[in-house]
Order: C-alpha cells, then sequence, then structure tokens
C-alpha cells in the first residue's frame, strides 16, 4: 500500500540521532492516549539562535517513529525560522487530506509522509514528534508564534 | 461446556442478510471483514427498524403525561425493561436503564459517596447501610484485566474516600492469578468489581470462585458483563452478583443505553446518582424525596428509542439462542487460534485455547507496532482493533504498548477468519519479518 513507503521502513527500523542526549533546555514527554504512543524528547538550542540538538526516545508505530527520526534529520543544526518553517510545512502535508502533497526542498525525507494524510487516525501519529518539539522549544523559552502549533494560536492550549 | 459449532452456510448467510451495513465495501471495493464487534457491533435491521418504528409511530414523554402517545410510550419503555430483565432473569423493578455500561458502573461507584452524605441513608437498614461505608482502612478489589470502565471508577471512589484499591494478577497465560485470592479479598474488602469476560485476552472469569470469597467477607460484587452479555447466557441468580452493567451497543442495539441490574435490597438503599426530574417522590423548594428504583436512577428524559432498540436486539439475540450463538464464535475463536499457531511470528495475548474463553483473540507481531498491523489488515478490508483496547494496566502487565485484536459476532464466518489470516500474511514483507522466528517474549 501507498502509505508505508521504504523511507518510512527504514526510519522506523533506524531511527536518525535517536536517544536521550545533554545537555538540553527542555524535556518534554508526549503520547497519543488512543493507541499508546509515547515519546520523551529534549532540546537544546545554541548561542546564535539555531535548534543546536534534538534527542528522542520514542516508542511506537512505524508512523511516529520515522516521523520523529525524520523531524531529528531535518531540524538539528538549522536555524529557528527555518525549523518553524519545515514544522509548518510538515503540518499542513499532514492535515491537508490530500491536496497539500509536501515541498521536498523544505521537509526533505518528510515528503514520504504525504501518504498518511489519507488515514485520518495515522495523522495523530506522525505529528506526536513535531507536536513534542514544539512544546519543547516553548518551554525552553522559545517563541513559536510564528507555527501553525495550535499552542501558538490558542491561549488555552499547552 | 458448549461445544463449537458453526452455523450452516445457509443460516450464516440469512443472518448475514439482516445486517444492511455487511453490504457495503470498503478501501477500494473490497468486502467488508468486521472483526470489531467487541468495540461495537453491527446493527440488525429489527433494531434499526424498532427505533424509526418509535419515533414514527409512538415518541412521546415516557413516564410524563397523560395522553394516549406518552402511554404508549412509557409501555413501550417498560416493555423493554421487562425484555431485558427477562434475558437476565431478574425482576424488572431491578433494571436500571443508563446511558451505557460506564454509566452504570458509575452509578454504583458513586452510591458510596453520597452515602457518605449526613442523613442519605436515614431509614435504611444498618446492616445494609453499612455495605455503603467506605473509608480509609477499607479496600476495593479489581482486576489487572479490568477495562478502564471498570477499573477508574473505582480508582476514583478510593480517591475520594480513602480507602485502599487492590487488584487480583493475571498470569503469563492470561488467566486471573487466584494464588493471594483469600489475602487480596479479605475482611477489610467492601467491593471485588471485575469482569465476565476480558475485552483483551478472552478469558472467561472464574465468577462463581469469586464471588463465594467476597460472601465469605461480606464484600460487594459488581460484574462487568460487557463482553458477556451478547456471547453467553447469563442468569443474575445463577452468577450470584450483586450488580452487574453492561451496554446495548456491544449487543446489537443502539448507541446510547446500557443497564444496570442490582440486587433489590441494595438499589432501594442506595442514595441516587444523578438527580433532576422523574426521579422524585416530593419535591419542595427546602428538599428533595426521591422515588423508588428503578426511577430513582433514571434522572431527565430518558433514552426511550434506545431502550426499545436495545428489547429488539433482544429478541434478535433470542431468536437464534444465545446457545448456539457461543458455539458459533468458539468454532471462529478456535480457527484463529489455530491459524495463529501455525504462524510462529504472531504471539496470541491471553488463553490459547479455548477453554472458558470468549471470542476476543489480542496478538502481537514481533517488532511490528499494532497499528501498523491493523493498517495493514484495514488496507484488506478486514477490520480489527488495534491499541490498548482501553486495558493499559493489562497491556502494562505483559511489557506491551499494543495489540492488534480481533472479535467475532454473529454475522463473522470462518472465511472472514481465513480473510484475517490472509491478510495477516501481507504484514512480514512489508516489515522485513523473519517468518520462520519465534516471537521474543
Amino acid at each position: 500500500m501507498d502509505l508505508y513507503q521504504e523511507l518510512i521502513i527504514e526510519h522506523s527500523k533506524r531511527p536518525q540521532h535517536a536517544g536521550l542526549r545533554d545537555p538540553f533546555d527542555a524535556e518534554v514527554h508526549h503520547v497519543n492516549p488512543t493507541c499508546g504512543d509515547e515519546v520523551t524528547l529534549r532540546v537544546k538550542v545554541g548561542e546564535s539562535g539555531e535548534l543546536e540538538d534534538v534527542s528522542y526516545d520514542s516508542i511506537g508505530c512505524s508512523i511516529s517513529v520515522a516521523s520523529t527520526s525524520v523531524l531529528a534529520e531535518e531540524c538539528i543544526g538549522h536555524p529557528l525560522e527555518e525549523v518553524f518553517e519545515t514544522y509548518n510545512a510538515m503540518r499542513s502535508m499532514l492535515t491537508s487530506k490530500g491536496a497539500d502533497p509536501g515541498d521536498e526542498e523544505v521537509i526533505g525525507d518528510g515528503v514520504a509522509f504525504s501518504g498518511v494524510s489519507q488515514y485520518p487516525a495515522r495523522v495523530k501519529c506522525a505529528l506526536l514528534g513535531w507536536s513534542a518539539m514544539l512544546d519543547a522549544l516553548a518551554q525552553a523559552g522559545v517563541d513559536i508564534s510564528a507555527t501553525s502549533h495550535p499552542a501558538s494560536t490558542s491561549s488555552t492550549t499547552a | 461446556m458448549t461445544a463449537a459449532q458453526l452455523f450452516s452456510p445457509e443460516e450464516s448467510a440469512r443472518i448475514r442478510a439482516d445486517f444492511p451495513i455487511l453490504t457495503r465495501t470498503v478501501r477500494g471495493g473490497r468486502p467488508l471483514v468486521y472483526l470489531d464487534t467487541g468495540a461495537t457491533s453491527q446493527k440488525p435491521t429489527e433494531v434499526i427498524d424498532a427505533e424509526r418504528r418509535y419515533y414514527e409511530t409512538v415518541n412521546a414523554g415516557a413516564h410524563r403525561g397523560a395522553h394516549l402517545l406518552a402511554e404508549e410510550a412509557t409501555d413501550a419503555y417498560e416493555g423493554a425493561r421487562s425484555t431485558v430483565a427477562r434475558f437476565i432473569g431478574a425482576r424488572p423493578a431491578d433494571v436500571v436503564f443508563t446511558k451505557n455500561a460506564t454509566e452504570s458502573l458509575n452509578l454504583v461507584a458513586y452510591a458510596f459517596t453520597n452515602a457518605a452524605a449526613p442523613g442519605a441513608m436515614a431509614g435504611v437498614d444498618p446492616a445494609v447501610a453499612e455495605r455503603f461505608r467506605l473509608g480509609p482502612g477499607d479496600e476495593v478489589c479489581v482486576t489487572e484485566m479490568e477495562h478502564h470502565a471498570n477499573l477508574v471508577p473505582w480508582q476514583e471512589l478510593c480517591r475520594r474516600s480513602g480507602a485502599t484499591l487492590r487488584w487480583l494478577p493475571i498470569t503469563d497465560d492470561g488467566r486471573l492469578d487466584l494464588t493471594d485470592l483469600d489475602t487480596l479479598v479479605n475482611e477489610r474488602t467492601k467491593v471485588l468489581a471485575f469482569t465476565h469476560v476480558s475485552n483483551v485476552l478472552g478469558t472467561v472469569n472464574p465468577v462463581a470462585t469469586l464471588v463465594a470469597r467476597a460472601k465469605e467477607v461480606g464484600a460487594l460484587t459488581v460484574l462487568d458483563a460487557c463482553q458477556s452479555a451478547p456471547h453467553l447466557p447469563i442468569d443474575v441468580t445463577e452468577l450470584g452478583v450483586d450488580f452487574l452493567a453492561f451496554s446495548g451497543h456491544k449487543m446489537y442495539g443502539p448507541t446510547g443505553v446500557g443497564v444496570l441490574w442490582g440486587r433489590g435490597e441494595l438499589l432501594d438503599a442506595m442514595p441516587p446518582f444523578l438527580t433532576g426530574g422523574s426521579m422524585i417522590e416530593l419535591v419542595r423548594m427546602e428538599g428533595t424525596t426521591y422515588a423508588p428504583p428503578p426511577q430513582r436512577f433514571e434522572a431527565g428524559s430518558m433514552n426511550v428509542a434506545q431502550v426499545v432498540g436495545l428489547a429488539a436486539a433482544i429478541d434478535f439475540i433470542e431468536g437464534i439462542g444465545l446457545d448456539r450463538i457461543h458455539a458459533h464464535e468458539l468454532a471462529l475463536t478456535e480457527r484463529l487460534l489455530d491459524g495463529l499457531a501455525r504462524r510462529p511470528w504472531v504471539r496470541v495475548v491471553g488463553p490459547t485455547d479455548a477453554v472458558d474463553r470468549g471470542s476476543s483473540v489480542a496478538f502481537v507481531v514481533d517488532d511490528v507496532h499494532a497499528h501498523d498491523v491493523g493498517q495493514l489488515l484495514d488496507a484488506e478490508g478486514v477490520e480489527v482493533r488495534v491499541g490498548h483496547h482501553c486495558a493499559w494496566p493489562l497491556h502494562r502487565r505483559f511489557r506491551i504498548a499494543a495489540t492488534t485484536r480481533a472479535t467475532f459476532g454473529v454475522y463473522n464466518t470462518a472465511a472472514e477468519v481465513d480473510a484475517l489470516l490472509a491478510a495477516l500474511d501481507t504484514v512480514p514483507a512489508v516489515f522485513g519479518v523473519d517468518v520462520s522466528q519465534q516471537v521474543g517474549a
């Protein structure tokens, strides 16, 4: 089936940059209560406003593990503005129900997840690590209002 | 014990023709193979028609007003109560309608909290009132295999009252571990709440043994019958429990209707859970007295159309016979367990034989998350449940995040078991599973 691109299987079997590392500015634990997927994720913001490190421990389905792996690959070492742009593009594609095929220039291997948007039950799996990263950045004191993360547009969700 | 026996192909075809949804296709025109009855069952024409007929010809406020329609609505509602009572061998007056089994179980749990209010048990036989007194030093016992619906309300009750929650553990093969039954259920135990049939493992629990121990120590027994009422004959006298709860939507009935049965003298003593219209005897500005059960526990406008639909579902079940339904589902379960046993890369979580077993079969595929297994099955039109099935502690006990679960209903066939197994065989290639490898524990 079209959902399980080779890239997704590869990332899920060999998650990149996996494991929790020091130092870090904030750590969050996010769960997907309907299926029991869990991710613990740490962020470290560098001196010059780049995302110096994202480290994580994730238990879950291939979609959630692979998506977090791609996140690490696409975001570690990048300026925060780029990280936000990647997040926005990824979220837009995943929640588009197929309308947005994803821009490889922006999200790299993330385009392998374009098929997920056809399966509403799995969108949450693919977004788990990304939401955790935004939450961790917010907890680290980073202004995330430039993102489409629900917490940045609503005053009631955290 | 019931011997496994499939319906004849003709009877199966006749039963299936009664479920309109089974004619639809899914995922690129594939026939629907619905193996998620444990979550909710599909509905036969009789049930859908009963609800529609009620709205088209009877609809009015049951137990309200004196006009003809109100009388007929009341008759339909109370007639359904009699049907439910007959189905479980009970008196109609001891049958309470709720919105689902979760509400039924909360209704019982909150009786303990509300009984603690000043004057709440005035006029109640002190021996009966004592059974609803719960505080520090008292204990509530559940099992590690409970659905959250029969766990969280008791956790919360213990939190509110200061009582201690204990639980019976599970053995590696998915049965209740009764080794320490006599210490876990002791003189301090006020409630023993447990499931009749596990919604994950499929285990049928030894009700008689548990009830006998509870009686020795004077604990009230609460049975979650959600996974047994549509599959096994139920008789409240034979079971010997004090309370029994189940949901309509898992037994071919509508959503939005559940049942609580309780022993008359206990329901009589219990303070109400929800309050408002129709549960009252006398209302003054200064205070209110309550109607006797079951009305005391049915506040506000009730789900009359759904109650009527539930009665139609019971008529449907009784038209086939629960003994025969159980025999058919047991045959399907055996076929699936057999098929899974021949796939060493699959591990069943729960009893691997069909002894004292309902039709829930949960399993894991080594290194492949249940969501991924379920997705590939769904691609073939096979609809199963994936996740923790509202039994998270049970999954923790087996050190797994999630299982894939197939559950059977009256409409399932041997061909559908084979379709599940064939769809399962697509998993190893996609995820690089070594099919010769035994799954690690």
